[in-house]
């Protein structure tokens, strides 16, 4: 089945067969990373702009490596130094972005629906690097990638998300990407940041860490995005740690092959003590490394590329 | 000015509870029940065969943006806008700019009505000072000036003891008080309904109950002071049980429902299309049918658009960011027959009282009916007839409107404003 999309704005619209082709295309990337040339030249001449509109580490970097190991030009820049400062709005500097002849942008923006509408609006591709609380696809799929390498297919297999779900545009992509892909996810946190609602996806909601931790394989932590919260949604950090942080003892609830993950930043000794997240089950820097992979397959996929070919495309 | 002859009309006036084919007649701007021979013979004959004739429709409800926004909206287009959709009132509210907190503003919209209306327009004046809901503006001098209630639209007071005394203040003038339900401690930052819909797109959601709470409040006020208290766009079903309740019991309360919140739900905002960003949200299906069991038992006492314009400009962008607010005078009509008529079976009559007599009863206004003696303002319209609804070639300054593009059923032939024809063929006259 050929690759047919221009955009990727959500894994909510992407079908388990389309998660299957980027999981591929990134295993096909992934062994070419570990050679001594890393670099291909599938969008030589390309020109990519990463438009960051929050602040970010991870992504940013992930992305912009892997437009450099695929031969394209990169230019990131994040809001903050931009026209923005003066007043421009998204829509004109997505189109100037345009009328520079960039061939992709990359987008990272607080208000959730934001790829949507650029999309919309713009003739190029739009990668959604994260969109309020609402979707960040490539983290689902970096995440879901890592967890098929340790455990194969994840038909059935308990993942837990802990944490911080209601402001999550991570845990939201991943519900998406499990619940696809045949897992039995349980939401574990705060009744305020864990509503009901989010039953409606397909999930468990829990507010018992002990028996949502139980036999889990994989358990997901959501960093506490003291940014974002209002006051009222939980007492302090110290309350939340002393009813769900992860910490040695809580940890062995899980199954014993389970995996720890976290897409960062961490804040360590609040919602993961250190030991756990540098433990030998953390697999929280693979995450980090699958992220290149991962992207470099989005953005050859959108800007054309054919899963089958990516070996063609590398010689 | 020639007598006005509508011949062979289907007459629908509720307050006279006239249902039938037949003739209207007036004279001198004002109904009558015959015409003589000489009248006849000069008069304006209009041949209303197939149409309905109903009394011009009133909407105590919009946003004409002047003074100070008339880049999205002027009272000339306002009303304009409004005669195309078949109104011949309208009530407009106070967040101008500056706000329409002084009798000299309301002086200024008096004057720009004066001038540039083709239409009714009856002003409304803050609660509070700047709409701001920490002191109480002057709405004796309001009243003199040519209120008709007052209201911080938009703006709900939070107060309950600066609403307390706001309502027994206007109670000595006899105005209304009109309220939009919001507790502002429960909506930080929402930007549309709170619940699975909000969960999924990932943005902030305002619970029904921010706007229940304020309802029970308004209730419990009103029953305190004996003033009238109108509850503008009741979006929640919770507010619907609430409010029929309190009218059981006898409390001075009125209550509105727009088009928009008895036509479409949440379920609208998969697109993130801003053109169905407007405060209070879309809700659920329940919520929707709740409104129109609301209007069906009079729960809900009249139909109101809530027009509020703003520019593409405005509204082309990050759904976070974009203002709430949608127009709705010119499809007003086409949706409540759509739904309240086709949909959920009301029969036409009740809908027409609903967008007419009991509108202008509540506020007190002359018009909403066609008997003698009354201003001859009259809307004709088919009842049947299909359109493609192109916002952008509407009359209205703006064209942020969810029924763009739609194909509507039932349009409005003719305006007429005091026996005046203001709109008709589809152009203002």
């Amino acid at each position: 089945m050929p690759w047919h999309r221009k955009h990727l704005l959500t894994i909510e619209e992407l079908s388990l067969a389309e998660i299957g082709q980027i999981h591929a295309t990134a295993a096909a990337f992934k062994a070419i990373l570990q050679r001594n040339e890393k670099k291909v030249p599938a969008l030589r001449g390309k020109t990519i702009v990463n438009l960051f509109h929050e602040p970010s580490t991870r992504t940013r970097l992930a992305f912009e490596m892997a437009a450099k190991r695929l031969s394209a030009d990169v230019i990131s820049f994040d809001a903050a130094s931009s026209s923005t400062q003066k007043g421009e709005t998204l829509r004109d500097t997505a189109q100037n972005i345009q009328a520079l002849n960039a061939d992709m942008i990359v987008l990272r923006h607080g208000a959730s629906g934001s790829p949507l509408y650029l999309s919309r609006l713009l003739d190029i591709p739009v990668v959604n690097a994260g969109d309020g609380a609402h979707e960040h696809p490539t983290q689902g799929l970096l995440d879901t990638f890592t967890m098929v390498e340790h455990l194969g297919s994840l038909r059935g297999r308990k993942v837990v998300i802990l944490g911080d779900v209601l402001f999550s545009r991570v845990a939201r992509s991943n519900i998406h990407a499990l619940t696809k892909m045949g897992a039995a996810v349980t939401l574990v946190g705060p009744s305020t940041l864990v509503p009901a609602w989010f039953e409606d996806f397909g999930v468990t909601v829990s507010h018992d860490l002990k028996s949502a931790l139980a036999d889990a394989e994989v358990v997901m932590l959501l960093r506490i995005q003291h940014e974002r919260q209002v006051s009222s949604h939980f007492p302090s950090l110290g309350e939340y740690t002393s009813v769900f942080g992860l910490n040695r003892t809580r940890a062995a609830w899980l199954n014993p092959r389970a995996i720890i993950m976290h897409p960062g930043p961490i804040n360590r000794g609040v919602e993961i003590d250190s030991e756990l997240a540098d433990g030998p089950r953390s697999v929280i820097l693979e995450q980090v490394s699958n992220g290149i992979a991962i992207r470099m397959a989005v953005l050859y996929l959108c800007a054309g590329g054919q899963p089958e070919s990516v070996v063609s495309a590398t010689e | 000015m020639p007598a006005l002859w509508i011949r062979n009309a289907r007459v629908i006036d509720p307050a006279t509870r006239r249902h039938a084919v037949g003739d209207l007649f007036a004279r001198d701007g004002v109904m009558v029940p015959r015409l003589s021979p000489a009248d006849r013979k000069r008069a304006r004959k209009i041949d209303a065969t197939g149409l309905v004739a109903c009394p011009g429709l009133v909407d105590i409800h919009v946003h004409f943006r002047e003074p100070g926004q008339t880049h999205k909206e002027t009272i000339g287009t306002g009303t304009r806008a409004a005669a195309a959709g078949g109104f011949t009132t309208v009530v407009c509210m106070p967040n101008t700019v500056p706000p329409a907190d002084n009798a000299g503003t309301i002086q200024f919209i008096k004057d720009a009505v004066e001038r540039d209306a083709v239409i009714k327009v009856y002003p409304t004046g803050g609660i509070t000072m700047g709409l701001k809901g920490q002191v109480m503006a002057p709405i004796g001098s309001l009243k003199r000036a040519g209120i008709v209630a007052i209201t911080d639209d938009g703006d709900c007071v939070q107060s309950n003891e600066m609403m307390r005394r706001a309502l027994e203040y206007a109670k000595m003038f006899d105005l209304p008080l009109m309220d939009h339900c919001q507790d502002h401690s429960m909506t930080h930052d929402a930007v549309m309904n709170e619940g699975v819909m909000s969960v999924r797109l990932g943005l902030r959601g305002w619970p029904h109950a921010a706007e229940d709470l304020i309802v029970s409040r308004n209730i419990i006020l009103a029953g305190l002071t004996g003033a009238h208290v109108h509850l503008q766009h009741i979006s929640s079903r919770h507010s619907v049980g609430l409010i029929r309740r309190a009218k059981a019991r006898g409390v001075r309360i009125t209550a509105e429902g727009t088009p928009h919140h008895f036509a479409l739900t949440e379920a609208a905002l998969v697109g993130y299309d801003t053109n169905f960003k407007m405060n209070p949200p879309l809700r659920t299906e329940a919520d929707r049918r709740a409104i129109i069991a609301g209007l069906r038992d009079g729960t809900l006492d009249c139909i109101a658009t809530d027009h509020a314009p703003h520019t593409a400009n405005e509204k082309d962008r990050e759904f976070d960011f974009a203002p709430n607010g949608i127009i709705g005078l010119e499809t007003a009509l086409a949706v409540s027959l759509g739904v309240l008529v086709r949909q959920a079976k009301f029969k036409l009559p009740q809908v027409i009282d609903l967008l007419t007599r009991r509108p202008a009863e509540l506020l007190h206004l002359p018009g909403g009916t066609l008997a003698p003696g009354a201003a001859a303002d009259i809307c004709l319209f088919d009842p049947t007839e299909s359109w493609r609804y192109d916002a952008a070639a509407g009359m209205s300054k703006s064209a942020n409107s969810p029924w763009h593009g739609q194909t509507l059923r039932g349009r409005v032939k003719m305006t007429i404003v005091d026996g005046r024809t203001v709109f008709a063929h589809g152009k203002i006259a």
